[in-house]
């Protein structure tokens, strides 16, 4: 991953951009809430911006934009794992579930 | 007994067991704070009304520890850099920024967000937002915490190994590293989930 001194510099740039890169976004993150487009709109808008940040940290911080199989298998499984667990919650929008019944 | 695979990578995976032992544990908190935001989901989807973050909460405090969090992602990860160019100093440096702007997100978060709305009445029992807010940043506060003790003690006790095993405290920061950028990666989401929308 870093074998020489130009290779850990060059690094080191990486993260430094990544940093200012992520100050940028969130900066924009709070300007966009301020922004009229709707509820929907807005959830959307801060959802993506979250995700780039995201993923920013864990492809340069966490090296996951250069790391071994093994663990993108792993992630792999985890991101099914975790997908089906924010569907669960979609099944239960048409049933009773947080509606006060008197 | 010697410890396996702790410097050379184990052949099957082509890493080391730290590295498997952190990512199968970031998995978990993967499914742990996921279930925290499906749990989020449901109960908005389900509310008649629900409260704008920005009415109940702050948005510079928010957006302060934000920054707080995404600096010391980057000086955990300028720590490690430190280690892999021999610069036992620059590592110190390094990672004692990391713990204190760890620390510093703490404060902020008890003395100018908890304390106030315990003050002002807010508990998690006056609403489900409230309730929602305190599981999931008191959760992710418990996390800064444990990461921030882990920190101290390799800025502190735990860099003697650098004298005899370097490698392997390399080997030990970055996991370490690796659990703290995802705690900041947390927050991330959390900052306009709570705060923003």
């Amino acid at each position: 991953m870093m074998d020489n001194i130009e290779s850990i510099q060059k690094h080191v740039r990486n993260y430094l951009m990544v940093f200012g890169a992520l100050a940028i976004l969130t900066i924009v993150t709070v300007g966009a809430s301020y922004l009229q487009v709707g509820v929907v709109l807005g959830i959307v808008i801060a959802l993506i911006i979250a995700t780039v940040k995201g993923s920013l940290v864990a492809a340069v911080f966490m090296h996951l934009s250069s790391e071994k199989k093994f663990v993108y298998i792993l992630l792999g499984i985890t991101a099914i794992l975790f997908l089906v667990l924010m569907f669960i919650t979609l099944f239960t929008i048409n049933d009773n579930a947080g509606i006060h019944v008197s | 007994m010697q410890i396996p695979y702790t410097v050379e990578p184990r052949p099957e995976t082509g890493l080391h067991n730290a590295k498997i032992g952190i990512w199968l544990f970031l998995a978990s908190e993967v499914m742990l704070f996921g279930a925290l935001f499906s749990t989020y989901i449901l109960l908005r989807t389900g509310s008649v009304e629900w409260p704008e973050g920005s009415s109940i909460l702050s948005v510079p405090i928010g957006t302060f520890n934000t920054m707080a969090l995404i600096a010391s992602s980057v000086t955990m990860v300028l720590s490690w850099v430190a280690l892999k160019m021999n610069d036992l100093s620059k590592f110190k440096m390094y990672m004692f920024l990391t713990y204190f702007l760890g620390i510093l997100f703490l404060i902020v978060k008890v003395v100018f967000e908890y304390i106030p709305k315990y003050e002002h009445h807010l508990y998690p029992s006056e609403s489900t937002f409230l309730a929602i807010y305190f599981t999931l940043t008191g959760l992710h506060a418990l996390h800064i915490l444990g990461g921030v003790i882990v920190n101290i003690y390799f800025w502190g006790p735990g860099s003697k190994m650098w004298e005899t095993e370097p490698e392997r405290f390399t080997n030990r920061v970055e996991v370490a590293g690796l659990y703290w950028h995802f705690v900041d990666l947390v927050w991330i989401f959390l900052f306009p989930v709570l705060y923003l929308l």
